[in-house]
């Protein structure tokens, strides 16, 4: 078991730099286009790598991110962990989806992810940020291939040495 | 194992099965929420997490940290001899301000001495350095790089050269989360220095405006008037500028004015604000204004008379440690 969790760190490495990203410093004008990076690893991992990665990371991941941006705790840990167990429960139908599928699909568990935040914003008595929040839903999407491209990269190099991820 | 799917491979699943897995993590989750929402009981919890993911925004904070460095250390010789003048120039003129200041503040404090009413004896402040963090990308929020080791507290006002920028809300160890007075969410209680009519600015979500909702139509507020912090509600100390009338639209059919002001304060090009600590008596003699929620503090109880020696000597550490703790945001009257 322990040599699998050291094989493990490559994927925390991304995940944390994900989520560092969304603490990146943009300028007003390009904050309603900031891809939701930290989810879209969530979807990537829990989907290519169930094994290993499941809800307990994936609520991790959201619990750094409620830390980072001062929302209430457990906010996006629980967005990301509703949108890993669906993503966990559907992956083997969605790993062999067309692209344009998969990207369809990555959208829809973003706007999944995204309408609980927000659903909690409402029901906290935060502001809703109003249409902000769905750009960047469709930024996700559209960045989609290029991160999956990138992570895939990093799955080829785990891949040959363990035999678990598929 | 060619066919090393989760389904032929169930040994491989850790743990219980994801659906009551989720159960437990919407569980564990909600309570969490709830005890955040709930007036901060998780205040030591985020304290110590927030330590651990100091690290992590130190490193985001770094490029731009490293681009000014750069910038600082690249400028020539000839730009740091211009920059140099200005300031000296700049200096000149405020230090010839202060003087006429402090006179001007003996004659009150003497004046209220006799009026056997408090003075204000000044505010202390902390340069703290605005960290390139973004947060909530809805919020209007920053991080300062000053935290509760250096006596931050929640509710604490921060201004910069020219206005009030916000207040904090959440005190960490080393570093504090602010919020701009331009927050959906932030109020600020102020006045008209013109006439000294009090009302409350509320923030937009937009950086760039303020409004005034609670004026009626026959108040007298025109497009340049210069709105101060009045003090009410006790977190940001009376007298700071906050904002600049814009526009006063006058809807006849509704029955409040329909203004908004600019900050004055840059809040999106700020890099370094001052932390106040207000060293305000805030007993209701010196602002008999002051709203009752504010006043319960009883560690402010002093001796009228040793209150009166102290104005009257006009040091700043009159009654030592007083801050105003209660975390109240605006009481919004």
């Amino acid at each position: 078991m322990s040599r699998h969790e050291q094989r493990l760190w490559p994927v925390w490495m991304v995940l944390i730099a994900a989520v560092a990203l969304s603490a990146l410093p943009l300028p007003d004008m390009l904050q309603p286009v900031r891809p939701p990076l930290a989810a879209m690893t969530v979807i990537y991992w829990s989907m290519m790598w169930p094994q290993r990665f499941g809800l307990g990371s994936a609520w991790v991941v959201g619990l750094l991110l409620d830390i980072l941006q001062g929302t209430l705790l457990g906010q996006h840990a629980i967005a990301l962990a509703i949108i890993a167990y669906l993503t966990l429960k559907f992956h083997l139908q969605i790993r062999i989806f067309p692209l344009w599928q998969l990207t369809v699909t990555v959208f829809a568990l973003l706007a999944i992810d995204s309408l609980i935040v927000l659903l909690i914003d409402g029901y906290a008595g935060n502001p809703l940020g109003g249409l902000a929040r769905w750009s960047q839903v469709l930024t996700g999407a559209i960045l989609w291939p290029i991160v999956m491209a990138l992570m895939d990269r990093i799955r080829e190099q785990l891949k040959s040495q363990d035999r678990t991820i598929i | 194992m060619a066919l090393n799917t989760p389904d032929s491979d169930p040994s491989a699943f850790r743990g219980t099965s994801p659906g009551p897995r989720l159960i437990l993590f919407v569980i564990l989750s909600v309570a969490l929420m709830v005890l955040d929402n709930q007036n901060q009981h998780l205040k030591e919890v985020r304290r110590f997490l927030d330590l651990m993911v100091y690290p992590l925004q130190v490193a985001v904070d770094a490029p731009a940290r490293l681009g000014r460095w750069a910038s600082e250390s690249l400028s020539t010789r000839s730009s740091l001899i211009a920059d140099n003048e200005a300031m000296r120039r700049e200096i000149l003129t405020q230090s010839g301000h202060l003087q006429r200041m402090a006179a001007l503040e003996m004659e009150n404090a003497r004046l209220r001495a006799l009026l056997e009413s408090t003075a204000k004896v000044g505010d202390r402040v902390l340069i703290a350095e605005i960290m390139s963090v973004d947060m909530n990308p809805f919020r209007h929020q920053i991080i300062v790089n000053k935290g509760s080791r250096d006596g931050t507290f929640v509710g604490q006002a921060l201004i910069d050269s020219s206005g009030v920028v916000g207040q904090i809300t959440r005190d960490q160890i080393v570093k504090s989360e602010a919020i701009l007075i331009t927050d959906a969410d932030h109020a600020v209680p102020v006045e008209i220095v013109r006439n000294q009519l009090r009302t409350i600015a509320m923030g937009t979500g937009d950086m760039d405006h303020l409004s005034l909702p609670f004026l009626p139509r026959n108040a007298d507020v025109q497009r340049g008037d210069l709105l101060v912090t009045s003090g009410l509600g006790g977190t940001f100390p009376p007298g700071y500028p906050v904002a600049v009338v814009d526009e006063v639209l006058d809807d006849a059919s509704q029955p409040f004015l329909k203004i908004t002001a600019s900050p004055t304060a840059a809040l999106n090009r700020v890099r370094e604000v001052l932390l106040l600590w207000p060293e305000v008596d805030t007993e209701n003699k010196a602002m008999p204004e002051k709203a009752p929620a504010a006043d319960d503090r009883p560690h402010d109880e002093q001796p009228q008379a040793d209150r009166a020696a102290a104005a009257l000597a006009g040091n700043g550490q009159a009654g030592g440690d007083r801050r105003a703790d209660d975390g109240s945001v605006e009481d919004g009257q």
